[in-house]
């Protein structure tokens, strides 16, 4: 194992720049849509009274929980002692924040009255998850810039693995707080569920692993900096079993809602005709977030490929805004239970008139709102690597860490 | 000593000005003094001036046997009584969409049971919980509940977040989505924010009798909904809920709530 250097982003300016100016174009075209349906109001949107959270929160608490699993990278390093992903961690600190950044701007963008953030600094329910996750979101940014300082300065290096512990253990009480959000709601037959929590807690494993991959793969690429098999190879088989934890743990949810009978309805509904919302569940969330990723990942052939690792990773990504619109979309879709064992013939507020689902459908400026954070979150990313040293110049075999995993049980023997 | 006895005697005399003087003197300063006492005190008396207590807590009880299909009254005098109705659709929004989400805070829902095939028909508002979800959850604290039982939003501190909206076990809330003009003065609202019913709040805090939507009931004959203070043994609610049979929506979740059914 050789030193490791850390390099700025050495791409030409042109291409740089290139990139941050369609990056800026989303960006400003975000703040259009932010401007113009604050300005109008929300009926422009495809949310109503019956869905209430639409797609800026998908992308929001999609980014918010990515960039807890990307922190994960740094913590397997720190935390559980594999020096196989030391030179891993600046990149991963990066990310977890500037994607945190994103989610935040999105989900506060969507705000009745955005302009009365200052009201949420000031004014604190505890009782509320809402206002733990206030806490715990500006929580983690300090601490994940306090965890880069002791990654990057030699003055730090001493507190790296204390920080370390606590960015892990911050991070894991972040994704649970998240996860809680709808775990904790009594009112829907789709939340009301603990498992949500540890579901969320795995998912974002993923969804940040896949991203953390797609930016390092695609950075190194341009670069022309060498990724070696052992460290793809060793991350590959990550996603493949962060992947497979959530889809069991997706499995077990349903499982359990589906052993009482007072959720038949709500299973019946999102498994088989829900329309939309099934189709984002097994075509989004189970195949193409789920199955086609490990079909992949544990391919004997094309997990050797880059570019199928890379699809794998965009896979991942695409199935995990559908389970993200599963969840948050999906759940309030269908009806509240409000007179079990009576079918609503009549409503005037969309009660779910015989068993009907309420309706959404996304409008422009929704889905603009959530790809302008998603742009922010890169922004930060490429401006990061750009002026700081947080890529390593290579991650060829012979310069990373000993694989562990491969070596004989000889090389852990202790020296005569 | 002479000059003294007719002094004395012109002393004597009454002034008849003098006396007109000292009368209006007396009820001018009797008013100045007086008056702003009892001014102050006629202010004391106003109920709004007084903080609400938790010796009173307001409720509904919803008799469905009355409650007549076809009926609007309770929806309509709500509307009236908190503006709602002055709110428009936007010009360039369609009707369908606006339908979801315009606001609400009462509607009347028809329902069929599936073993018996028996139809209901009630208005289903905020139930006013004991223990409010939407409180619970509420960041700011916007969504509160009064020491006399009432659940409302506090329009000062709503961010627009929705997070109670998604708690409301009975979707009793809105979320007001576009423009609002023309407001009551007794009901303030305003684009971005979350409300519901507050049991007309604005007609305890002046002392008055009864909600909107049981005023309007009553006028069409038909008293499904009555009005009271359930922690009175004397009330009118509260006898009627000794006599009937009634229960709690959703009481699984032992909200314990202050609108109560009866029929359902």
């Amino acid at each position: 194992m050789k030193r490791i250097v850390y390099r700025e982003w050495r791409i030409p300016p042109t291409q740089f720049w290139s990139i941050l100016g369609i990056l800026a174009a989303v960006v400003s075209m975000a703040t259009l849509a932010f401007g113009y349906m604050e300005h109008t109001g929300h009926w422009v949107s495809g949310m109503n009274n019956s869905v209430v959270w639409g797609t800026p929160h998908v992308f929001a608490v999609f980014l918010i929980i990515a960039a807890s699993g990307a922190l994960n990278i740094a913590s397997i390093s720190t935390v559980f002692h594999k020096p196989i992903y030391k030179p891993l961690g600046r990149l991963s600190g990066l990310l977890a924040a500037a994607m945190l950044m994103g989610g935040l701007l999105v989900l506060v963008m969507d705000l009745g009255r955005p302009e009365r953030l200052i009201v949420a600094m000031t004014n604190y329910n505890f009782s509320s998850i809402f206002a733990w996750n206030i806490f715990l979101y500006t929580g983690f940014l300090i601490i994940v810039i306090a965890y880069l300082w002791t990654m990057a300065d030699r003055q730090g290096a001493a507190f790296n693995r204390p920080v370390g512990i606590i960015a892990f253990l911050w991070r894991l009480a972040l994704t649970t707080g998240t996860g809680s959000i709808f775990g904790f709601l009594v009112a829907r037959q789709a939340y009301d569920a603990a498992i949500l929590a540890p579901l969320f807690v795995v998912i974002s494993f993923a969804y940040g692993l896949a991203v953390f991959m797609l930016v390092l793969i695609y950075a190194f690429d341009e670069d022309n900096r060498p990724i070696g098999a052992k460290i793809m190879r060793r991350l590959k088989n990550l996603l493949g079993l962060f992947v497979a934890g959530g889809l069991y743990f997706t499995l077990i949810y349903h499982l359990t809602n589906l052993y009482g009978a007072k959720n038949d309805g709500f299973e019946l509904w999102l498994l088989t005709n829900g329309g939309m919302h099934t189709f984002m569940f097994w075509v989004g969330s189970v195949l193409i977030g789920g199955l086609l990723p490990l079909g992949i990942i544990y391919h004997p052939e094309l997990s050797k490929e880059r570019n199928w690792i890379m699809t794998a990773c965009g896979l991942v990504i695409i199935g995990g805004l559908a389970t993200m619109s599963v969840v948050i979309i999906g759940s309030q879709a269908y009806p509240i239970q409000m007179f079990p064992g009576q079918t609503i013939l009549e409503s005037g507020f969309f009660d779910g008139v015989n068993g009907a689902a309420a309706p959404y459908h996304p409008t422009i400026p929704e889905l603009l709102l959530g790809l302008g954070g998603v742009a922010v979150s890169l922004i930060i990313t490429v401006v990061g690597v750009r002026v700081l040293q947080f890529l390593p110049e290579s991650l060829a075999d012979d310069i990373v860490a000993l694989d562990e995993e491969l070596l004989g049980e000889e090389a852990f023997a202790k020296p005569a | 000593m002479g000059k003294i006895i007719d002094m004395k005697d012109d002393n004597d005399a009454i002034d008849p000005q003098r006396r007109a003087f000292l009368g209006v003197a007396a009820g001018v300063t009797a008013a100045v003094t007086v008056a702003p006492g009892v001014l102050l005190h006629t202010v004391d008396a106003a109920p709004r001036a007084e903080p609400v207590t938790s010796d009173v807590r307001w409720g509904l009880l919803i008799d469905t046997a009355k409650c007549v299909d076809g009926c609007s009254a309770c929806v309509d005098a709500c509307h009236h009584e908190n503006g709602l109705n002055l709110q428009t659709m936007p010009a360039e929004q369609a009707v369908k969409k606006w339908e979801t989400q315009k606001p609400a805070w009462v509607r009347k829902v028809k329902l069929q049971d599936n073993q018996t095939g028996r139809m209901t028909t009630l208005p289903l508002m905020c139930q006013h919980c004991d223990d409010p979800p939407c409180v619970d959850v509420c960041p700011t604290g916007a969504s509160f509940k009064r020491a006399d039982g009432i659940v409302m939003v506090d329009r000062h501190l709503c961010i627009g977040c929705r997070y109670c909206m998604m708690a409301c076990p009975y979707k009793a809330r809105s979320f007001i989505h576009g423009d609002v003009h023309g407001q009551l003065t007794s009901v303030p609202r305003g684009k971005g924010c979350v409300e519901s019913c507050n049991l007309c709040v604005q007609r305890r805090d002046f002392g008055q009798e009864s909600t909107a939507c049981v005023d309007a009931c009553a006028a069409e004959g038909h008293h499904a909904i009555v009005f009271g203070d359930l922690k009175d043994p004397d009330s009118t609610i509260c006898k009627l809920l000794n006599e009937m049979p009634s229960r709690q929506l959703r009481e699984d979740l032992v909200l314990n709530t202050g609108v109560r059914y009866s029929g359902v």
